[in-house]
């Protein structure tokens, strides 16, 4: 399924579409649960002092708290996936907690890429031999904050979960990823994988890039990779001296760096195109 | 006609003057080898005329086409017509051959106002030039170098000179690498495409082994930043026997 969302953005639950060819989505079987009734969220507005919010914008915020989650429960062997292109003007802030029960699957791709201020909060629960994959590509280049906070829980033994983030910050932007895979007591088996790279293209953008493990099991392959980076000049002259223009080499450059994070994604090609088309706004 | 006028050309690398005051030039349908020692300013003379960042031209000037080059954006020197192949060609992951050969050679004819190929039209040309070098055209299809040998990077340079078709071609020790085969196939390849009254080549080797394949008209000593001799292909030949000090000195 594939949620856009329009210029006036909300935290609305998306709206789900059945698609016949893919067997990746049978949202019939998948629930979204109206979260009002077990909110159990603060009113009180978040400060620099609250761990995940301590790169957030919080005067964007203010307006939209208290954020209400958007709640995906999948029962044993249930295989779902989840898309969202955030390309709008007006800030956003959603909140998703998938509940994935043993054996269950789901792919979160998200397109982090509006003009104002973007938070993604995906809070995962892993039964045993659940899988969950999450694959983000940021891309800012005004003076926005774009932000994607996740905590995965294994709570019961051979969860897998992976993680890609790819963020491209030029302008004064800030991409963050505060990322926490905890491995609950008995999560034996657990495979947790964050990848975390950042492209900063000026001086002046910003990357914080914050994967965390917590671990309480035995036999745990947990891994993690960070940077922050800068697109290679020697690549960049290589490509000008075939005769491609600076734009058209960074362009290609970065559409495979953002391309890394839509890997096996069912919408990936729908991913992808809007993620260039944010690229050549931002270049 | 004069290809490629260099006069006088001064330029520092971090600071450092590498180049030393430099004169060479070049007429369209001849062939030019330079040799030299190791540290020489080989490839600075290369990337300065192709204008990589960080080497600053401090002094004199360069005339390629009737055009002065160093006005010129390196995108922009590559359309007029010149090519650098790479000592060490970069690699460039998720970015295929295919295409970044299109775009570039498409950026390149929008530039002198032609149209642009097609996909089609450009692989039949990709395929057509992979096959002068005895290069199967699937390697063309995986990411730019990534994972390719030495040699068959040496040869990639050339399967893309060939698709561009440039006009001169500084050739940055395209030799080295290359089995014994693979030297043939790649000077034939040079020969090929560039062995033609409008063309020119400049070779940067420190062997004769490529020069029996493409002869040059003329051989440069490059040492200390300038040309410091000049001669015919014989000079190649002496160099060999009795190594720069002896010759160049
Ligand atoms: N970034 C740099 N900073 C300082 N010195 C540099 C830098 N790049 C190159 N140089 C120096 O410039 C000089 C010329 O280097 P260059 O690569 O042009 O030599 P070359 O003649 O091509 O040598 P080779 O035959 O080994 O390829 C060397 O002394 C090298 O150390
Ligand atoms: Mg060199």
């Amino acid at each position: 399924m594939m949620v856009r969302d329009g210029p006036s953005t909300s935290s609305a639950p998306p709206h789900h579409e059945r698609r016949k060819e893919e067997s990746v989505c049978p949202e019939g079987r998948l629930r979204s649960r109206e979260a009002a009734s077990r909110r159990r969220v603060s009113k009180d507005i978040p400060t620099r002092r609250d761990e995940d919010f301590r790169y957030a914008d919080l005067a964007a915020l203010a307006p939209l708290w208290p954020v209400e989650p958007e709640r995906f429960v999948l029962e044993a062997e249930e295989e779902a996936g989840l898309a969202i292109i955030h390309t709008g003007a007006d800030p956003v802030v959603r909140e998703i907690e998938l509940d994935l029960a043993a054996g269950a699957k789901f792919a979160l791709h998200l397109l982090n890429a509006g003009s104002a201020y973007g938070r993604f909060v995906i809070k995962a629960q892993l039964g045993a031999g659940a899988e969950f994959h999450l694959g983000a590509a940021q891309l800012g280049s005004a003076g926005q904050v774009l932000e994607v906070v996740s905590e995965v829980t294994h709570a019961a033994p051979d969860a897998i979960s992976r993680q890609v983030v790819r963020s491209v910050a030029g302008g004064k932007a800030t991409v963050n990823y505060l990322g926490k895979v905890l491995v609950k007591p008995g999560a034996d088996g657990t495979d947790g994988e964050q990848s975390v790279r950042s492209m900063l293209l000026t001086r002046t953008a910003t990357a914080n890039n914050r994967p965390e493990l917590e671990i309480h099991a035995d036999d745990v392959k947990c891994a993690h990779g960070c940077a922050v980076g800068e697109l290679d000049a020697n690549a960049l002259f290589y490509m000008a001296q075939r005769g491609l223009p600076p734009e058209e080499a960074k362009k290609l450059m970065l559409q495979a760096f953002v391309a890394e994070a839509f890997v096996g994604a069912a919408d990936g090609d729908a991913l992808l195109e809007q993620a260039t088309a944010a690229l050549e706004a931002i270049l | 006609m004069t290809m490629l006028q260099i006069s006088n050309l001064h330029a520092t690398v971090a600071d450092k003057p590498i180049l030393k005051g430099l004169s060479l030039m070049i007429n369209a349908g001849e062939v030019h080898a330079i040799m030299g020692p190791n540290g020489a300013g080989k490839s600075t003379l290369g990337y300065t005329l192709g204008g990589r960042p960080g080497y600053e031209v401090t002094d004199g000037s360069v005339t390629f086409a009737g055009q002065d080059l160093l006005a010129l954006e390196p995108h922009e020197r590559a359309a007029a017509g010149l090519f650098l192949g790479f000592q060490y060609p970069v690699e460039i992951p998720g970015v295929s051959f295919v295409q970044f050969l299109r775009e570039s050679l498409n950026a390149q004819r929008k530039s002198r106002g032609e149209k642009p190929l097609s996909g089609g039209e450009f692989l039949k040309l990709a395929r057509e030039k992979a096959a002068l070098l005895r290069m199967d055209i699937e390697m063309l299809k995986r990411p730019v170098n990534l994972g390719f040998s030495g040699g068959e990077k040496k040869r990639a340079e050339m399967v893309q000179m060939g698709i561009l078709d440039p006009k001169l071609a500084i050739l940055d020790e395209t030799d080295s690498g290359l089995d014994i085969d693979a030297l043939r196939i790649v000077g034939e390849g040079i020969n090929a495409v560039m062995r033609k009254p409008d063309k020119a080549v400049l070779l940067i080797t420190h062997y004769q082994r490529l020069l029996d394949y493409v002869k040059p008209d003329f051989v440069h000593v490059l040492a200390g930043g300038r040309i410091v001799r000049t001669g015919g292909p014989e000079l190649a030949l002496e160099l060999e026997e009795r190594g720069y000090e002896a010759v160049a000195a």
